[in-house]
């Protein structure tokens, strides 16, 4: 009889391949997904030692991070030389080695952490890496994934393991139920509002509670995606039915008996009774507001109701860092935050760029308008932008006066010309706040699709659920 | 990878929490397809005016600190995004060392695949080293991976510390790709179980 074990504790096990005398263990990596920004070197580094990528069936890339989004873009133009040589790098560098490649004319191309699990690439109980922090996101299917450095890129291309030590684990549970007009998005925005962008910081979280089982699969992928913001590399959530009734059918998910043994394995993920944890977190899900962030740090956050805090409500470091985001976001303590005024919104990205997350949005607009300046919807691929035309949701927001947009990272990260100016203040569906992060001197907001959208219809941060209670 | 064994050089104070990659170098940066080059861009946003003037007050501006070797910094560095371009900026720069309270899991990693050593202090050393690198110039601080202290320009040692086998890579600068794949055949044994227990894999 073996210990109990966390979730967590399993998929590790089932994955290490080596462990030295020290601990440091080598893990193997199921799946590995690959962008155009983080990778060029690593291929670079397997051509002048002459390897070979190990397992090219097990690597799957896709162009995201700067390629335009603008309907225009088949047009080479559109993009600057240096984005244009590295999505051709990645063309190149995907033909060369052999790897599964969703190019940006392929319909199937969008944000590789939208992909993965649409393509049934990501499965329960997998290790999955990727060039990329937000590789959290795949942990709603109940892996191990991660965000890995260049030279981790390299490594995994060349031997199908990464040299790790075992994280810590972290139960988050949020108990109950949400209430109307709150999300994923609030959820996990809650938790890192409570345990700060460092409190997850050598642990991998495992969200739990009746509140996250009664997430969909995207609410789920929404919460995993910000473990890292919380400092987690990974976020997991133990799979079920849902997530058994999510991969089935897809492209790349087992079918026949190869199915059944799978669903049988995966019923074993789970964290038993009396595993231990080294910290624990709870909420009450009814506790949970919908919330927006006022700061420069994802932890800072707070329920719309809410009004901006003065620096000396914080204590030690945080005290200057709060000045230096009041100072940055042009906020006044005291402030309402429902009278900070909008210019831009963001409708997209890893965090909230699939068709639930339009579909929640398109709801809260159908029949308005805009009174921001301008207003965008970047579907996380193109299937999803596909889906969201067949079911009418695309002529809601082109009507409402949104841009209808192609897939990619778009104004998340700014990587491509979707940018915001000095000053501009977004309503954004993303997961950083960070100074810079939407464009220079840029001010973001992080919020729900549907608090996006309301934002977008009054021109300023808006509590959805008074919109809400105006269309019943 | 270059080896690291001791530094003596000056440090540059950056009291700021939660000082995250897309500072370190902002993602206009990344578009590079190589690893070296973005020195002259590390913390862009904060060291440069839109115009491209440098800001005279930003620590890596000013006369003491142009040639600074360590950084030392407050809580969660290096949060965020997990570009390597962030230690490749610092690395291009002259950046060898970065001592904080605390690090974000991926930045700290990447540190050790690019010959730096990111070091973690309680505060109290930290708020000492942050005192000792506001002197200047004049003050070097001095780094042992070997016996793992730190010590400042007044003699002050501090003992830190550091996974053995990232301290092993780091003093003999040695590539790890070349060590796991001497573990080929194990890799090649997991595979071949896989194939049999988790075939969907």
């Amino acid at each position: 009889m073996t210990a109990p074990r966390t979730l967590y504790d399993k998929i590790w096990d089932d994955h290490v391949v080596h462990q030295a005398e020290d601990g440091t263990c080598l893990l193997y990596i199921d799946r590995h997904l690959v962008h155009e920004v983080t990778s060029p070197q690593a291929f670079e580094g397997l051509r002048m030692t002459g390897r070979i990528v190990r397992a090219p069936e097990k690597t799957i890339a896709v162009p995201d991070h700067n390629v335009p989004t603008t309907l225009d873009r088949a047009n080479a133009a559109t993009m600057t030389e240096d984005s244009r040589i590295q999505v051709e790098a990645l063309d190149k560098n995907a033909r060369d080695f052999g790897i599964n490649y969703y190019p940006v004319s392929d319909v199937r191309q969008g944000i590789v952490h939208i992909v993965g699990p649409e393509q049934g690439w990501t499965l329960p109980g997998m290790t999955v890496v990727c060039g990329d922090s937000h590789t959290a996101t795949h942990g709603a299917f109940g892996s191990l994934a991660h965000g890995i450095g260049t030279s981790e890129v390299e490594h995994v291309l060349a031997t199908q393991t990464l040299i790790q030590r075992k994280g810590k684990n972290m139960k988050v549970e949020i108990t109950g139920s949400l209430m109307p007009g709150v999300t994923a998005k609030d959820i996990t925005l809650s938790v890192i509002g409570e345990t700060g962008t460092a409190g997850g910081t050598g642990y991998v979280i495992e969200y739990c509670g009746q509140a996250i089982r009664e997430l969909s699969m995207e609410g789920r992928m929404t919460v995993c995606n910000m473990a890292i913001e919380g400092g987690a590399r990974a976020g997991l959530i133990a799979p079920d039915e849902k997530t058994f009734a999510y991969c089935m059918g897809r492209p790349h998910a087992p079918k026949g008996a190869k199915w059944e043994a799978a669903v049988a394995y995966w019923k074993t993920l789970f964290s038993d009774d009396g595993a231990h944890w080294d910290k624990v977190v709870t909420l009450r899900g009814e506790d949970i507001a919908p919330v927006v962030t006022w700061g420069t740090s994802p932890e800072d956050v707070l329920p719309i109701t809410g009004t901006v805090p003065a620096a000396g409500d914080f204590t030690g470091g945080k005290v200057e860092a709060a000045q230096r985001s009041l100072d940055y976001m042009g906020l006044t303590p005291g402030q309402k935050l429902t009278d900070i005024a909008i210019d831009t919104v963001f409708i997209g990205s890893c965090t909230n760029g699939r068709i639930e997350d339009l579909r929640a949005a398109a709801a809260i607009l159908k029949g308005k308008k805009i009174a921001v300046k301008r207003a965008m919807v970047v579907p996380g691929s193109g299937l999803v932008r596909a889906q969201a035309e067949e079911e009418g949701l695309a002529q809601i927001f082109i009507d409402a006066g949104f841009e209808w947009r192609l897939a990619g990272c778009s104004m998340c990260l700014a990587m491509n010309p979707d940018q915001l100016t000095p000053g501009e203040r977004c309503a954004a569906t993303s997961n950083r706040n960070f100074e810079g992060r939407q464009g220079r001197g840029g001010r973001t907001h992080l919020m729900s699709p549907a608090m996006a959208a309301a934002a977008a219809i009054t021109g300023h941060l808006t509590d959805v659920r008074e919109m809400m209670a105006e269309t019943v | 990878m270059d080896k690291f064994t001791t530094l003596t050089g000056i440090a540059a104070p950056m009291p700021l929490v939660n000082i995250d990659t897309d500072m370190i170098i902002p993602k206009q940066f990344l578009k590079t397809i190589q690893r070296s080059g973005l020195g002259k861009n590390l913390f862009d946003e904060m060291r440069y005016t839109e115009g491209g003037a440098e800001i005279p007050d930003f620590v890596l501006n000013q006369p003491a600190y142009r040639s600074a070797e360590i950084i030392v910094a407050g809580d969660n560095f290096g949060c965020g995004s997990s570009r390597e371009h962030a230690p490749w900026a610092l690395l291009d720069f002259g950046i060898r060392c970065v001592i904080a309270t605390s690090f974000a899991d991926i930045f700290y990693n990447n540190c050790f695949k690019n010959g730096i050593l990111p070091i973690v202090m309680p505060q109290e050393v930290v708020d000492v080293l942050m005192t000792d690198a506001r002197k200047g110039a004049n003050a070097r601080m001095t780094v042992d991976l070997e016996t793992q202290t730190v010590t400042t320009s007044d003699g002050q040692s501090f003992g830190f510390d550091v996974d053995s086998h990232r301290k092993h890579c780091l003093l003999n600068g040695l590539d790890d790709i070349g060590l796991t794949l001497e573990k080929a055949a194990a890799i090649d044994s997991f595979e071949a179980k896989t194939a049999t227990v988790r075939p969907w894999a």
